[in-house]
């Protein structure tokens, strides 16, 4: 497509020239699939909507044209004041509006009686436009769709939604065109086969990548500490580091380290420089704030998770600072590259270690960096818990005809090997609930009329809606200074169960008391006058990827670290001296009291997930050898378990025989499992999300999930929703494989090592978060003595 | 032994672990909560359907109750339908289940505010009922000697896993906690139940074993280290 003559003067205008990505999506604008691999900062948006902007400049084109989908509301918004620019400066006749969450329900009315051009939405908004019953007249005429930031999108379930809801359209707008736009990734085909209609093909274009990033590890004159993720001791360096720089934005990993760090750097701050905060548990229009106030360059740091990762318009950003280990190289070169917004400036970039492990693990990631050594897993066959909610989507939208759905559900990358019996089952399932006793029939959601699926009682479509996406939101509570309404931000629901009156706590960068729960949010004052407890957010956890894994494990085989600070290298080898360091092929176990439990480190390397299962086994055949384990936390070397009783010869906790007796038992009682379930039924439709009016009315009436598994694991164990928790349990948070691996690598070749305190590799694992508790017979014997203990306090030990 | 002994008015009362109450003395046995066809009504009412098993469930639990037991007498003390329509959707197989274990002995319901009228099932149907000194209704009232449910009371031991079902009691009164299979539950701490106990309140946790706890801890917790945030 040539670029017509207003566009290449506006281009010439602004001193600018068309880059040849941009010319070659124009020339393929007719391809059916179009996937783009570009650096951040390289003309990426604009490349997607050119052709749409060429294809609307006469005018002729009637209702939508072009929808473009991005992972986050802030960017729809952004987009949309960008391409503000273009439009107006060459006066064409173009309408953009978008439509997200935050849309008024007047501005959603009039966009759904007349759309807009080019609509900017969210997976989730657009699953909703799908689910009515006018969507084929909203839809009508659509001839593209852009997809931003899709690698992102392709790692979650929120792909597979979107994904599914771009097959209904494509029935709908059979010409549709479907562009998808991505940061630098290790496997690009996987994200063509996802973006294109299976099983047709999907051409791949790639942008210049631009000059390498220049990344180092930011060097301090205080050592960095054996454990902790604060990172305090390198406060200091980071406030010279901003004040050498025009903006600078500080990266966590969790929202809790954003916030202590936050605090101390504002402790430290002497010269007042100007720094924000700005993470997903703080109010929306704190968030805002600050966002606008970065985008004026009137901040010089911002302290921030990755609620501020993808895409948004950072502005003059000069240095990127990441506290903690990169647990992913991918992700790290994608944050690094939203720095120097200008295409051929390299990007700067400093990694701060937490502790010395840490300091381990950004060697292997700058290295890795440096080879361009992209990590990934791959991505499984699409999830029936999203299946089972687009099938219901579908049935709001109108009546159906299940040979279509299913012949249409199987254009989709992800789902083409579905079988139409695993169809039929998650059909089942959203008509009848799917049980073995059909206690349904007279209140089934959907009926079978004249050959056609479709909702027996027209008024659930609302309960539907309201239950779309497939984004797990943990039960949060608003947190408000007394006597005022706006609210600071939300903490988890369980944290706020574990404070008492006075207890405070970080929020906002500030600390604020706890005074009392009132309705559904928690009541604070300034009146700080004890040490912050940290609050907890669940947030997304990163984990580490093999490569990364492996790469320090073969660090360890060196005699010495050269290339390691000297703190870091004489701790290893202080490890070496009283224990030794984890080798590929034995598996180390170091036991010490701690805390006042006995504890025992298995060093594997298999992989949080692994290790996770790691800790399922073996906490399993502690509970049989009567060592009472209490509890673990894995991460992505090592497992750590908790006892009242230490563990004297670990070797026959790894029986392979033992190891799998009962283990699928132990596994369905698991906290784990419990968690999954949670999740899968809930995007499946078993299981409403958690809205705030239905927790405010019904307080006694709303029970835990975990009690519809254990109904269901006891009297219908081969209900599809417990087959869906077990494959995604297997998927995500439990890895037999590689557990299988490491079983076979090491060959029982364990060396167990008794110590009197915890090691310098097993000194992270103390601090932790994640912590899985193991409900067996040490549990009940604690509380037990708890509660006699509480009793004998209360001077009421006998009644 | 599993179960908890307590005293009320006098009267030695044995909380079981399964969050029924047995009163040896008279052979009583009283359970309340029992939200018998929750998710039928639930189906009815929301279209969600959840696994319809918790009728099968909380009837297995009151059976082994009473095989334990073989009390002269069963209280349901309130809510043991979760409304009347629910009562009717009773399968044959879970009408059969009530009608053995009614043989032989008093079976009482205790109208609760779920299921204000009487069901066609045997037994007699009560607003409240007096045995000696204790009274048994639905929902607490100022009154002393009081057996009540209702409220559905839940309570956590500090650093030992999360709430759990429980009784509560003073030397006045005692709240049963929920005792069918779906049945959510009120913090112990909670002001509508704290206003109605002394300072003396304990709580009765069901599960493997019944284990008392004081409500309101009177002394710093033996390891404080347990509900330090990042330990979680």
């Amino acid at each position: 497509m040539e670029l017509p003559p207003i566009f290449t003067d506006w281009f010439t205008s602004r001193g600018w020239s068309v880059h040849p990505h941009q010319q070659d999506m124009l020339d393929r604008s007719n391809a059916p699939a179009l996937l783009l691999i570009a650096p951040t900062g390289g003309g990426k948006t604009l490349a997607g909507f050119l052709p749409t902007l060429v294809e609307l400049a006469d005018g002729a084109h009637r209702g939508l044209h072009t929808l473009y989908v991005s992972p986050l509301k802030a960017l729809a918004a952004d987009i949309r004041r960008n391409l503000g620019t273009p439009i107006a400066d060459m006066n064409l006749p173009i309408r953009v509006e978008d439509r997200t969450g935050d849309t008024t329900a007047t501005a959603k009315r009039r966009q759904r009686a007349d759309p807009p051009h080019i609509l900017l939405t969210t997976p989730e908004s657009l699953a909703l436009l799908t689910s009515y019953e006018d969507a084929p007249r909203i839809f009508a005429g659509l001839q593209r769709i852009v997809i931003d930031e899709i690698h992102a999108l392709a790692e979650s379930k929120r792909g597979d939604q979107l994904m599914l809801a771009l097959s209904r359209l494509q029935a709908l707008c059979p010409d549709l065109r479907r562009v998808g736009l991505s940061a630098t990734v290790e496997d690009p085909a996987a994200i063509a086969s996802q973006l294109a209609c299976h099983p047709d093909p999907c051409d791949i274009l790639y942008a210049d990548p631009g000059p390498a990033a220049d990344i180092s590890m930011l060097v301090t004159a205080e050592r960095p500490p054996w454990a902790g993720g604060n990172a305090r001791y390198a406060i200091l360096a980071v406030l010279e580091q901003v004040k050498q720089h025009k903006t600078t934005l500080i990266f966590h990993n969790t929202r809790a380290q954003a916030e202590v760090f936050f605090h101390n750097l504002w402790l430290a701050n002497d010269t007042d420089l100007p720094i924000g905060i700005h993470h997903g548990s703080l109010d929306r229009e704190q968030r805002q704030r600050v966002e606008a106030a970065m985008v004026r360059g009137d901040l010089r740091a911002i302290v921030c998770t990755g609620s501020l990762d993808l895409g948004i318009d950072w502005g003059d950003v000069d240095l990127v600072i990441q506290i903690g280990a990169p647990k992913n190289v991918k992700r790290l070169i994608q944050r690094i590259g939203r720095a120097n917004h200008r295409y051929n400036a390299p990007s700067k970039a400093l990694l701060v270690p937490a502790n010395r492990f840490e300091v381990v693990e950004c060697m292997a990631a700058l290295d890795a960096a440096r080879e361009a050594d992209l990590d990934g897993d791959p991505k499984g066959a699409g999830p029936r818990d999203v299946l089972c909610q687009h099938i219901l989507i579908r049935a709001c939208a109108g009546p159906f005809d299940a040979d279509a759905l299913f012949a249409e559900i199987r254009t989709v990358g992800a789902y083409a090997a579905l079988t139409r019996a695993e169809f039929d089952d998650c059909l089942d399932f959203c008509a009848t609930g799917g049980y073995a006793l059909r206690a349904y029939d007279r209140w089934k959601r959907l009926l079978l009329r004249d050959g056609c699926w479709q909702l027996r009682d027209p008024r659930a479509a609302r309960d539907i809606r309201m239950n779309i996406g497939t984004i797990q939101d943990t039960d949060t509570l608003k947190v408000r200074l007394k006597g005022a309404y706006k609210p600071l931000g939300e903490i988890e629901e369980g944290f706020a169960a574990q404070l008492t009156p006075g207890d405070t706590f970080l929020i906002g960068g500030e600390i604020v008391r706890y005074e009392r729960l009132r309705e559904l949010s928690v009541e604070v004052t300034r009146r700080a006058d004890k040490p912050p407890k940290i609050a907890t957010f669940m947030g997304t956890k990163f984990a580490t990827s093999t490569q990364l894994s492996q790469r320090i494990l073969r660090m360890f085989q060196q005699d010495d670290w050269p290339e390691l600070p000297d703190h870091t290298a004489e701790w290893l080898h202080l490890h070496r001296q009283i224990s030794h360091l984890p080798q590929a092929d034995r598996i180390l176990v170091e036991s010490f009291p701690h805390d006042g439990r006995a504890q025992t480190c298995f060093y594997g390397f298999a992989g949080r997930n692994a290790q996770q299962t790691l800790g399922l086994l073996l906490t399993k055949r502690m509970e049989e050898e009567n060592l009472d384990p209490l509890g673990f936390v894995a991460t992505d070397y090592a497992t750590l378990v908790w006892g009242l009783k230490p563990v004297t010869d670990p070797a026959p906790l790894f029986d392979d025989v033992a190891m799998r007796a009962g283990f699928n038992d132990w596994l369905a009682g698991n906290a784990v499992m419990k968690r999954t379930f949670r999740a899968s039924a809930t995007i499946a439709g078993l299981i409403q999300r958690n809205l705030p009016q239905a927790r405010k009315s019904g307080r006694q009436a709303t029970f835990s999930s975990d009690i519809l598994y254990d109904t269901l694991t006891k009297y219908d164990p081969d209900h599809l929703m417990l087959d869906i928790t077990r494959q995604e349990a297997l998927r995500g948070l439990v890895d037999f494989g590689r557990i299988e691996e490491m079983l076979t690598r090491t060959a029982g070749r364990v060396d167990h090592v008794t110590l009197t305190r915890p090691t310098p590799l097993a000194a992270p694992l103390l601090l932790e978060a994640g912590r899985i508790p193991v409900a067996g017979k040490g549990r009940e014997r604690l509380m037990e003595e708890t509660a006699a203990q509480l009793m004998r306090d209360a001077g009421i030990a006998d009644l | 032994m599993n179960a908890y002994d307590f005293t009320i008015c006098d009267d030695r009362l044995t909380a079981l672990p399964s969050g029924a109450l047995w009163w040896a003395a008279e052979r009583l046995l009283c359970v309340s909560d029992l939200h018998l066809c929750k998710s039928d009504r639930v189906a009815r009412r929301s279209g969600q359907m959840l696994p319809p098993y918790e009728t099968r469930e909380t009837l297995a639990r009151l059976s082994a109750d009473i095989a334990a037991n073989e009390p002269a007498t069963v209280i349901c003390l309130g809510d043991s339908f979760d409304d009347l329509d629910a009562a009717r959707s009773l399968s044959d197989a879970d009408i059969a289940t009530l009608t053995t274990l009614q043989a032989g002995r008093d079976w009482i319901w205790i109208e609760g505010n779920h299921d204000p009228g009487p069901v066609a099932l045997g037994g007699s149907h009560l607003a409240d009922h007096r045995v000696g000194r204790l009274v048994f209704r639905h929902i607490a009232t100022p009154d002393k000697g009081e057996v009540s449910g209702h409220y559905h009371p839940k309570h956590a031991i500090p650093g030992a896993g999360g709430a759990r079902p429980c009784f509560l009691f003073d030397d006045q009164r005692l709240i049963l906690p929920a005792y069918g299979a779906y049945t959510g539950g009120l913090h112990a701490s909670h002001p509508v139940l704290s206003r109605l106990f002394g300072p003396q309140a304990c709580a009765i946790l069901t599960g493997r074993r019944a284990i008392c706890v004081p409500v309101r801890p009177s002394a710093p917790l033996a390891r404080p280290g347990h509900w330090r945030g990042n330990r979680r």
